[in-house]
């Protein structure tokens, strides 16, 4: 099953109850009611696997320089424009209902990011990887890898056809299930805005109980990881649409540049 | 004299909120690395070095599912922004590297070693962590360890007391390949750094 406890020297406790994690997620909010953290926090115990891998101290602060200021370029050599199909690498269509989803990369100063990479990868309908190490025993589909590559437009737009995947159990406590998400890989301009994060479908009754979510302590913030039913996206007797802006950290170079214009 | 950071140019506030990070999760080998992607120059091409190190947890056990990706400038110091990162071109660098660790914890890059981008600035390689188990992804900086000078003239090694500070120095071995352990947490936890404009 999905991410389990590391096999070796561990023992593994007994695992704990759904209602002993959510009772440990709401004394963590508690603890931070009217802190409007934006992003999620690293040592967040009801995630069992996060106690041996967060920091203890506290992040050391970087004026970005020279490299940071810059990101990785790819383009239409790394990435074919039939990778944002996730319903066509295989013979088949894939089992599931057919999704869009579609938005756009902005800049913490609301500029689209413009051709940069977008990497997605996801579980199929039922649930289920195609990793070795996902032994949750849901069906294989044949017709479904769950990986997709695209390159933003000029308005930092992209879009994925693909389906919507299932929810998974996983071994962070007993009964414990993902709520159905996407993965989603993302670069700006500059390095300091790199990051990964899990798209969700509204409406998912297992956001409450999963701790990866609930590691953001907002509400708010929570929220901007739901993506939005959009019927404007969805096609007649084809497919059903979702939009998802995402917003990247700010970037400094530019800011740098104006402040040399205004000078 | 090094610059102290207080009056950093950066303190405005975003206008917008970023979308927060989630962890990588454990399922990626399959979507993110890539064939070469460790290779940012082909193994035994001329001025090639190895760098490798291992990622450990808070009990020092390495983690088989972490991805860590660099991104530098040339030999020359030249940030070089090229694609073809995916399907490299053997002799085209384009500066960008992504590998997973083994389970053990192991990783290993094939690269170059930075020049300085300006006169005097000390080298270093830009790193970003990703885990199973890591809820954001945490960024660090691998500095070369021969010029003491340019080290010494850092801002951001300056700003660090000296056992924090030898966690960002890479260990030069006696074939000349760059070790860098990524500790997570716990005995010598490498500092990790928060960007003006990121929020905790």
């Amino acid at each position: 099953m999905g991410e389990e406890v590391p096999r070796g020297r561990q023992t593994a406790p007994e695992p704990a109850s759904q209602q002993a994690i959510s009772a440990e997620i709401a004394a963590i909010h508690a603890s931070e009611d009217g802190r409007a953290l934006t992003q999620p926090r690293l040592d967040f115990a009801p995630y069992r696997s996060s106690v041996l891998r967060h920091p203890t101290k506290d992040l050391c602060h970087a004026d970005p320089e020279s490299i940071e200021l810059a990101a990785p370029v790819f383009g239409h050599r790394d990435v074919d424009p039939l990778e944002a199909d996730l319903t066509i690498q295989h013979g088949g269509e894939p089992i599931g209902e057919r999704i869009r989803i579609t938005g756009r990369v902005l800049d913490g100063d609301g500029r689209p990011v413009r051709g940069q990479l977008v990497e997605i990868w996801q579980a199929n309908a039922a649930g289920r990887y195609i990793h070795k190490r996902d032994q949750h025993p849901a069906p294989i589909d044949p017709n479904f890898t769950g990986v997709g590559r695209t390159i933003t437009g000029e308005d930092g737009s992209y879009s994925f056809l693909t389906i919507k995947p299932g929810p998974y159990p996983w071994r962070n406590h007993r009964n414990a299930w993902r709520p159905a998400h996407v993965h989603f890989s993302l670069f700006g301009t500059e390095f300091t805005q790199r990051m990964i994060t899990q798209l969700y479908f509204p409406g998912d009754p297992l956001f409450a109980l999963d701790p990866i979510y609930q590691s953001i302590t907002s509400q708010s913030a929570r929220d901007r990881l739901v993506a939005e039913y959009d019927h404007d996206v969805s096609e007649h007797e084809w497919l059903l649409g979702y939009r998802w802006d995402i917003v990247l950290t700010g970037a400094h170079a530019t800011r740098m540049e104006q402040e040399g214009d205004n000078a | 004299m090094p610059e102290t950071q207080p009056d950093s140019p950066y303190a405005a506030e975003s206008t917008r909120v970023p979308t927060p990070g989630q962890t990588i999760g454990p399922f990626y080998h399959y979507a993110l690395p890539f064939e070469g992607g460790e290779h940012l120059v082909p193994p035994g091409s001329p001025g090639s070095v190895r760098l490798h190190g291992r990622v450990t947890d808070g009990n020092g056990d390495g983690l088989q599912d972490a991805m860590i990706e660099i991104w530098q400038a040339d030999a020359n110091g030249r940030i070089v922004q090229r694609e073809g990162s995916f399907r490299r071109d053997a002799g085209v660098f384009t500066g960008f590297g992504r590998t997973s660790t083994w389970r053990d914890g192991g990783y290993t890059f094939t690269t170059v070693e930075p020049g300085p981008l300006t006169d005097g600035a000390a080298p270093f390689i830009a790193v970003t962590v990703f885990a199973r188990g890591l809820l954001n992804r945490l960024f660090t900086r691998i500095y070369l360890p021969d010029d003491a000078g340019a080290l010494g003239g850092d801002a951001l090694l300056a700003s660090l007391d000296a056992d924090r500070r030898a966690t960002l120095l890479a260990q030069r071995d006696e074939d000349g390949s760059l070790r860098f352990d990524i500790r997570l947490q716990g005995d010598r936890e490498t500092v990790f750094l928060r960007f003006p404009r990121h929020e905790a």
